[in-house]
């Protein structure tokens, strides 16, 4: 089986490595310590198995598992033992293994993989720019893979500019699309975002509290740049 | 609480491959201090849900070095700082700076 490791932790990422060397079923073809790269690499490459730490800074590997369409086999690898019921939710999941792991513990995820069917391995996720709305219906188009997806539009809180890609968080669910800050903020209705920060635009119905040069919006607090602070106020029905 | 680190899961792993156990003593002796060194900057900020990730990671490391009872506090102390407390502090501490006198001569 073909395989990547996406974990942060450079210590993990060494012990998953030898575990996959010791284990003839599993070829090891990449490393990544974040999501986002891991993404991009799965935008031209197709893996049979992902070892995914949940617990990473910004994008986290349940985000990672919902912005991919047909994921492959993922063996989840992580600290914690408080995800296990969420991890089973995903048919993708084959196993969840908490660290550290044992060289039979490791093994036993790889036979479980092994004897896991998935309906399809193809791997296809978010990777077109274009992005379109249907004003009438309140609702934004992300082209995902050459499929339009729709996102309502109240439902987003925030978008988060990285590098060539814009991550849209919505209350359930995280799209990762390649395009731009300036882009999105075209197609997105004046009266309810406002862009806070060269790298953010938020739904401003959906601000918890502002404390000094940062926004709390849903878990995510989000700063704010002094050029654009004195719209962000002009903008509150303050009392 | 029992607070002598070992290698034995490391051995383990290692098996015969000293190059191997060189290696990722080499990336723990590195990463480790890192890891504690953000630790404190977001405890010492009150940035409380960066630092329950913070000892989320370090976790592995403890419970890769053998600390069982510390591997339990470090759960505790992370849940801790999610609700916004710090009484483990003290004890995470003195668990973080004892792995560090572990492994500074490895």
């Amino acid at each position: 089986m073909n395989s990547i490791i996406i974990d942060d932790e450079a210590t993990a990422r060494a012990i998953l490595k030898k575990l996959c060397k010791s284990n003839q079923e599993v070829t090891l073809i990449e490393e990544f310590p974040n999501a986002i790269q891991a993404i991009k690499y799965l935008n031209q490459n197709a893996v049979d198995l992902i070892f995914l730490d949940i617990h990473m800074p910004d994008f986290t590997g349940f985000d990672f598992i919902q912005t991919i369409k047909n994921p492959p086999k993922i063996v989840l690898t992580t600290s914690d033992k408080n995800f296990a019921l969420e991890a089973f939710e995903y048919d993708c999941i084959v196993d969840y293994i908490v660290k550290p792991i044992t060289q039979d513990r490791f093994d036993k995820a790889i036979q479980k993989a092994k004897n896991f069917s998935t309906p399809t391995t193809e791997l296809s996720i978010s990777k077109n720019e274009e992005t379109s709305t249907n004003n009438e219906e309140n609702d934004l188009y992300v082209n995902i893979d050459r499929r339009l997806i729709k996102i309502d539009i109240p439902s987003i809180y925030l978008v988060e500019a990285k590098g060539d890609y814009i991550t849209v968080k919505t209350e359930k669910k995280n799209y990762v699309v390649h395009s731009t800050l300036k882009k999105i903020e075209e197609k997105l209705p004046n009266e309810l975002f406002l862009k806070i920060h060269r790298s953010y635009i938020i739904n401003i119905k959906r601000i918890i509290d502002i404390e000094d040069n940062s926004v709390l919006i849903a878990k995510d607090v989000i700063p704010v740049s002094r050029s654009n602070r004195p719209e962000l106020m002009k903008r509150l029905n303050l009392l | 609480m029992t607070l002598q680190p070992n290698l034995n899961y490391i051995n383990e792993l290692s098996g015969d491959d000293e190059l191997f156990k060189k290696k990722l003593i080499s990336i723990f002796k590195k990463e480790f201090p890192e890891e504690k060194t953000v630790f404190l900057q977001n405890y010492t900020t009150q940035k409380w849900k960066d630092a329950a990730e913070n000892v989320h990671k370090l976790k592995h490391k403890i419970g890769m070095l053998g600390l069982e009872e510390a591997y339990q506090v470090a759960i505790d102390f992370e849940n801790e700082l999610l609700a916004h407390k710090n009484t483990l502090f003290p004890k995470f501490m003195l668990i973080l700076d004892n792995i560090e006198d572990f492994i500074l001569p490895l």
